[in-house]
Order: C-alpha cells, then structure tokens, then sequence
C-alpha cells in the first residue's frame, strides 16, 4: 500500500518535471511574443498617470507615494496572474489537436496550468527588468517588502491565478457546444477589468461598490496581492476565504461540465 | 475608381454574409460594448466624483473623449482588426503572393478585404454618446464647427488606420509581430481620457510618439467647438503625414518579401 502510494507520487512529480520542463523550452521559442505580451499590461502605468496628475489637490486618502506602490504590485501581480486557456483549448478543439491529447493518460487540465506557469516564468526577467525600470524613473518609490509579505504574496498571486484559471476553464468548457466560445471571455473580463483592482485601488471606489466587490471573487484576483505586496493593510485570512469558498463552488460545475462536454465531444472535420 | 467602389461592394457583401452566421455574437458584442462604457464610465466617476476634474475638462467634455474613443473602438473591429489581422497569415503561409498578383492596389485589399459588423454597436454607441454630451456640454452645431468636427475624426481615423497598418505589415519581417498590436491597443486606451490629464512627460509620449491626444482629444475639442487654428492644423498635417509614411512603408516592406521559403 505504502509503496503503490510512493511509485505513484515519484511518478506524478516525475511527469510534472517533464511537462513543465518541455512547456518552459517551448515557451522561452517565443520570448519575444511574451515579451509583447507583458508589454501589452501597461493599463496600471496609464492609470497611474492619471491618479497622481489627480492627487495634487490631495483627499484621496492615499498618498502618491502610495498610489505608486499599489499600481506597480497591480502591474506585477497582473503579470502573473494572466489566463488564457480559452483561447488555447478553443483553437486546439477547433484544429483537431484535442483528439490525441484525450488518448494520453494524463488529464488534460495539467498541460495547460503547465504552459501557463511555463510562460510566467518565461515573463519573469522581463517583468524584473520593467520593475529595475520603474524604480529609475521613480526612485522615491522604492520600497523593500519584508519577507513574511513576499511570501504571502507569492501565496495570493498562486491563489488568484489558480481561482482566474479555474473560472476561465469552467467556461471553457462551452467550447464544447460552441465554435466561437472565446468571445464569452469578454464578457467575463469586463468585470475582471472594472472590480480586480486594476483601475483604481479598490480604497478609492464608493464604499457600497466596494462592499459589493468584495463578495465577488475580481477584487481577490489583482487589489488584494497587490495590496499585501504593497505593503498595505489586509484582511488575509478572510480573503483567502472567500477565495476558498469561489472555488469550492466552481469547482465541481467545472467537473461536471468537462464530463458532460467530453460526452458530447466528437473530434472536428471528422 | 468606380472599380474599387464595386469589388468594395462585392466583398463586404460576401463578408457580411459569412459573419451572420454568427448571430449570437451580436449579442455578446453588444453586451460587452455597453458593460465597457458602463465601467469607463464609472472609472471617470471615481475621478469626478470627489470634485476633481481630469486635466481641466468638465464632466461634458470627458464624455466627449470617451465617445470619441469608443466610436474609433467600434472602427477598429469592424475594419481595422479583421483585415489586418490576416497579414501575418498571408506572410507566414505565403498567400501574400496571391494578394500581390491581383490587378489590385494590394494595400487597399489588405485593408479592405473584410468588414465585420460586430464592431457596430460600438460606432453607434460612440457616436450617440457624443452628440448628447456635446448637446449636454452647450456646444452649437455651427457650420464652421461640424466641418472641423468632421475633419478632426477623419484625421483620427486616417492616424489610427497607418498605426495599426504599420504594425501589421511590419509582419513582412518579424513574423509573430500580430501582439504588437495588443500592446499598440493596450497604449490606446490612454485616449479614453483628455490627454490634459496626464502628467507632463506622459503627455508628451501621448502627443509626439504614440499620437493619442490627436485621436481623441483634439477630435473633441472641435466636436465642442474649441479647437484652435494650431492644433487643427497639426491633427491635418499628422494625418496625412501618417498615411504618406504608411503606404511608403508598405511599398518599403514589400521590396524584403520573398514568399515563404519552400
């Protein structure tokens, strides 16, 4: 018993290994189309332009120095928390490539939470690089976080990319009825986009939206990491919570969608 | 002429027909549409909410910029997005030689081969926000000001034609160059605020390098009848400067394509 349950998890982190380690040297083929990519996220750097040319006449209850920190950690914490299995998994279902993805024994999820971390780690010296960039042209800005925050922050932004992944693949799986799935995605992004935190720091929203953001699973996703990196104060263990509870419930619709639609799935053109 | 006005008919005809395939599409186009202008809406709320103003431009005003900006939106995946998008395809597969070989201007098929009309609800919800804001803001539909109203939005779109277009056939060398324009379209949505707003050296990028200001914020500013004898010249003179150096370019681009290598 004990040692079917070793074979089984050397044989687990052995494949983990091989995916990502495969993933990373296909995504590093493309490094210049991930770096357009993270150039692509520069909607915090706008923003922030725009709320300190605002903070002048001050009341904002953030100072700029603030404002700065924040919109840097949404930068990064964005970064890393970028999704787009959709797109993939529509133009393999569409191209036929699914078929012999199913035959493997290896469930199909895995190999794309393997490109997605693949490519994160492909856009970190990048994102390292803006970051040193930033700090040039700003340099009143930098700050160090203390290690405890690093590593909450790492923590959240795992988590935040884990519930983002989780929600686009749950509605992924319509690509199983649908040719054109992926244009759902912007309907989901729109409230990603206006109540993550990307925009503005949720502190500056009018208290009933903010009450009413935060029962939604957008704030968890860029305000609160950011937060945490930024240094600013947090509720952590109620955000992981909700964070738990937005999974728990997605979870088992995802299950089942994917069982349903594999029931319907019959290769294209065939 | 009259041959470009009949094969433009032609092929939006047959492209019209293909996307309507789609119907449900329309909705979700719509959908995401107004959700979008709901939020920017309420972005520009949290700023004015609290009794500032975004670079000196009334609450009017900046509805104007935003209405400006969703109608070029609208444009862009209507016109823009659909045709060019495709000349990475041409490239990579080398069906670009098929394009060159039509007793065509090829920049003009490149350009003009598809229309999707997704794009729709947008124009029309720009277009729609403008006239009440501009309406709202005290501005008076005065000749003068309806010539220079339209000639600034024309200049905007002849700009945001050559960007995009510039970027796509810079494709003839770099062929994964299609998510230059996501960073292109990702510097854009500065334009969905008067350029005033930013802080000097952000100005001066959105005014001299990426030419926003004169997408969004001179277009309103002659929709409000404001616009000064300088800055409509400079939109005019950027517009058809822009366009000059795209079909330049293009011509320059061309001379380094050698078919996919087979």
């Amino acid at each position: 018993m004990r040692v079917a349950l070793r074979q089984r998890l050397g044989h687990g982190r052995r494949i983990a290994a091989v995916l990502l380690s495969s993933q990373y040297a296909y995504m590093l083929e493309y490094r210049a189309e991930i770096v357009l990519w993270a150039l692509s996220g520069v909607l915090p750097f706008i923003m922030l332009g725009l709320w300190s040319a605002v903070d002048a006449g001050d009341g904002l209850g953030m100072s700029s120095l603030q404002l700065a920190r924040y919109f840097l950690a949404a930068f990064v914490v964005r970064q890393f928390t970028i999704v787009w299995v959709m797109y993939t998994f529509e133009e393999d279902n569409l191209s036929g490539r699914l078929s012999p993805y199913l035959l493997q024994p290896l469930p199909l999820v895995w190999r794309y939470v393997a490109a997605h971390l693949s490519e994160q780690a492909t856009r970190l010296p990048f994102v390292a690089m803006l970051v040193g960039l930033f700090f040039l042209l700003y340099p009143a800005a930098f700050w160090w976080p203390s290690f405890s925050s690093l590593l909450l922050t790492v923590l959240a932004t795992l988590a935040a990319f884990a519930l983002r992944f989780l929600m686009q693949f749950t509605l992924t799986m319509v690509c199983f009825w649908s040719e054109k799935a992926s244009a759902l995605e912007r309907l989901l992004y729109l409230p990603y986009l206006y109540l993550s935190g990307l925009v503005a720091p949720l502190a500056l929203y009018p208290e009933a939206v903010r009450n009413v953001a935060f029962w939604t699973p957008f704030p968890y996703m860029i305000d609160v990491p950011a937060r945490i990196l930024a240094g600013e104060p947090v509720a952590v263990g109620q955000s992981f919570a909700v964070m738990a509870a937005w999974a728990a419930l997605l979870l088992p619709i995802n299950l089942l969608l994917w069982r349903r639609g594999l029931r319907h799935y019959s290769a294209m053109g065939a | 002429m009259g041959r470009y006005l009949s094969t433009l008919r032609i092929f939006w005809i047959a492209s019209l027909t293909a996307e309507l395939e789609y119907q449900a599409n329309f909705l979700i186009e719509l959908v995401a549409t107004a959700g979008n202008l709901v939020g920017s809406i309420f972005v520009l709320s949290l700023f004015y909410g609290r009794g500032q103003s975004l670079g000196g431009w009334s609450w009017e005003g900046a509805m104007v910029v935003l209405g400006v900006y969703t109608l070029l939106e609208g444009v862009t995946s209507t016109l823009l997005q659909p045709n060019l998008s495709t000349i990475v395809a041409h490239v990579r597969t080398g069906s670009l030689d098929f394009v060159l070989l039509k007793p065509i201007d090829s920049q003009f098929w490149l350009s003009a081969r598809t229309v999707s009309p997704w794009g729709l609800p947008g124009i029309a919800m720009g277009a729609g926000l403008i006239g009440y804001a501009a309406w709202k803001a005290g501005a008076t539909p005065a000749p003068l000001t309806l010539l220079a109203a339209a000639l600034m939005l024309v200049a905007s779109l002849l700009i945001l034609y050559s960007l995009w277009f510039v970027l796509a056939a810079s494709s003839i060398w770099f062929v994964k160059i299609w998510n230059a324009t996501e960073v292109l379209r990702s510097v854009l949505v500065a334009g969905r605020f008067p350029v005033s707003a930013f802080p000097a050296g952000l100005r001066a990028f959105f005014t001299f390098i990426v030419p926003v200001a004169f997408l969004t914020t001179v277009p309103a500013e002659a929709i409000l009848g404001r616009a000064s004898g300088p800055w409509l010249l400079a939109g005019g003179a950027v517009a058809i400067a822009s366009v000059v150096l795209s079909r330049w370019f293009w011509q320059f681009a061309l001379r380094f394509y050698t078919s996919a290598s087979s």
